[in-house]
């Protein structure tokens, strides 16, 4: 019989650790500029480290790697958590829409919160917000707690994409934002404008994020066989599911506000994660954390070599390797609901 | 009144316009098995519901060993009792090993991992309920019947004091309804008790010590299967004329005739 010991969870973590830091390297490596692993390496290690290959390690491309690092791990996590709140494999923060919300509230800041008196720093509560809002949203016209509401939930969802995807367009014209790159990143996603004064919002609600809600693993677990059957066995459902609720709408919210609608990683990594160690929540989100941490980087060191020169967002590319999954995702489910 | 391990006073239960339960008093002492009969949509899972705390009665109240259960936390209350119910949505591959150690929840600690004492545990039940062999299969891929079985296995585990049922041989073979039933049987000998929804009525007679009849919202008759089961009560439970006769260990059989009136309505 094979049961998740405490071992077994400290062991699958670590191998993820080391995958993130072979992903570290690979980002910090990438680029023009070629640098060795040696190269990267003498520079992380010696304090004063100074000449322009400290410069390209240390003021380019480290602050882009982990803020990729964090904003992947959000996105899985939040997309861990969604599936289990929504008892539904493909729930995911950008396919239900919820990203969109964000991104939607953080616009309608750069928009028109000038007139309000509100900055950048504004951005990523006003993204929690739309993240929050859309979730209540989500849950009030959906009807998630009836069973086979998958459909309902997907359609929401696209048309929640919809709506945000226009509106996002229609506050940036407003507000002469098109002529920028910024438009851009909001709606396909990328790494390349890094907000350090934000960034370390995303730290934050990652760490908060990631201590509210593994307390509430074992619980999620039970979750899975029916909100009911999960409060006879002890669980508090109502302040579970707003505590998830919360967490990952900070952390969903803190990752758009920096880095834009990146989609499908809260999709890819969780689904890759319970084929590989099978669905316990409390090896799973972690996991998450440390796999989808490794994936954006990954994908982000693809963005920016792939094309000669030019740059891709990494949202292209998580997209591109996403949607075939989802599409797959979607056909298997309903194959196992339907037979 | 309070020594009964289970007790139900007065349980009214609305849903919209529509009365579900008007008034259920009900005892389950403690050491017995009562089983809880009566025709579709009479509030029988509805009764194990307000039992559970998952829903809320409009008036009446459930009490354990003499406590009103609204003054337990939802881990202590699951600690007392345990629901198996009908069937259960599952939304993840969770290995049956896996979800019969969900059981042990109320009892572990924040991060929830079992002792080796709770693995022991789950592997004698999963022995005495017949599905160790598939104790590493994933849920999604069994029978009804297997998946009930596991549930089963996961209330033992839990370890309570009281154990619900509901249905619990809806999708079984005859086997395994009676395997299931000497389970129940077992776990009342030592003093715990349960309440067993079911339709069989000949079957769940033999298995029970007492049996009561809910028709029209309130309890039409509760006390030994024999006095229970008579064709007077089947007639104004079910609206069926049925004969009912005595096995050889003398518990009772009922044998239906015919449909007088609206059982099909």
């Amino acid at each position: 019989m094979r049961i998740l010991t405490p071992m077994r969870a400290l062991s699958s973590l670590s191998a993820l650790g080391v995958v993130l830091v072979g992903a570290l390297l690979l980002g910090l490596a990438a680029g023009p500029s070629g640098l060795g692993v040696g190269e990267i390496l003498s520079v992380l290690m010696d304090r004063d480290a100074a000449g322009p290959a400290a410069d390209i390690v240390l003021r380019v491309r480290l602050p882009r790697v982990l803020l990729g690092a964090l904003v992947g791990a959000s996105l899985a996590v939040s997309g861990v958590l969604f599936q289990a709140m929504l008892r539904n494999p493909l729930a995911d923060p950008y396919v239900l829409g919820v990203s969109g919300g964000a991104a939607l509230g953080g616009i309608l800041v750069l928009s028109v919160g000038s007139a309000f008196g509100l900055g950048y720093e504004a951005v990523p509560p006003a993204a929690f917000a739309g993240c929050l809002l859309t979730t209540a949203l989500l849950y009030a016209i959906a009807g998630v707690n009836a069973r086979f509401s998958t459909t309902s939930l997907l359609l929401t969802g696209v048309v929640f994409n919809a709506f945000a995807s226009a509106a996002i367009v229609f506050l940036a014209s407003m507000a002469g934002l098109t002529e920028s790159a910024s438009i851009f990143l909001w709606l396909i996603g990328s790494l390349s404008s890094i907000r350090v004064e934000v960034s370390g919002w995303v730290a934050a609600f990652l760490v908060l994020g990631l201590g509210c809600t593994i307390p509430l693993a074992r619980g999620l677990n039970l979750s899975a066989l029916g909100g009911e059957s999960a409060a006879q066995l002890g669980v508090d459902i109502d302040r579970q599911r707003r505590v998830v609720l919360i967490a990952s709408s900070l952390m969903v919210g803190a990752a758009v506000s920096v880095a834009g609608l990146i989609g499908f990683v809260g999709l890819i990594i969780p689904h890759l994660l319970r084929l590989l160690l099978g669905p316990d929540h409390r090896l799973l989100i972690p996991a998450s954390a440390l796999g989808g941490a490794a994936f954006l980087v990954v994908c982000d060191a693809l963005a920016r070599t792939v094309l000669d020169g030019r740059e891709l967002p990494v949202g292209a590319i998580t997209a591109l390797a996403g949607g075939p999954l989802f599409l797959w995702l979607l056909r298997r489910y309903h194959q196992r609901v339907l037979s | 009144m309070t020594g009964a391990a289970l007790c139900f006073e007065g349980i009214a239960v609305r849903f919209g316009e529509r009365e579900v339960l008007r008034g259920v008093s009900l005892e389950v002492p403690e050491g017995a098995v009562v089983a809880l009969a009566g025709r579709n949509g009479a509030g029988k899972t509805t009764l194990l519901r307000v039992a559970s705390r998952v829903l809320r009665p409009s008036a009446g109240r459930v009490l354990i060993r003499g406590a009103p259960i609204d003054g337990f936390s939802r881990r202590d209350l699951a600690k007392e009792l345990a629901v198996v119910p009908q069937d259960t949505p599952v939304s993840f591959p969770f290995r049956v090993v896996e979800v019969v150690l969900m059981g042990r929840s109320p009892h572990l600690g924040v991060l929830g991992f079992e002792s080796h004492a709770d693995i022991a545990l789950a592997r004698d039940v999963m022995a005495r309920v017949g599905i160790e062999e598939f104790a590493d299969r994933s849920i999604l891929e069994l029978s009804g019947g297997e998946r009930q079985l596991v549930l089963i296995a996961r209330a033992l585990v839990q370890e309570p004091r009281v154990l619900l049922l509901d249905e619990p041989t809806a999708h079984l073979d005859l086997a395994h309804r009676v395997a299931v039933l000497d389970l129940v049987r077992d776990f009342a000998r030592d003093g715990r008790s349960a309440l067993v929804v079911s339709h069989d009525l000949s079957l769940s007679a033999r298995a029970s010590d007492r049996l009561a009849l809910l028709a029209e919202g309130r309890v039409l008759d509760c006390g030994t299967p024999a006095d229970v089961l008579t064709p007077e009560n089947l007639k104004t439970a079910f609206g069926i004329r049925a004969d009912v006769i005595q096995a050889p260990d003398g518990s009772p059989l009922v044998v239906p005739r015919s449909a007088t009136s609206g059982a099909m309505s």
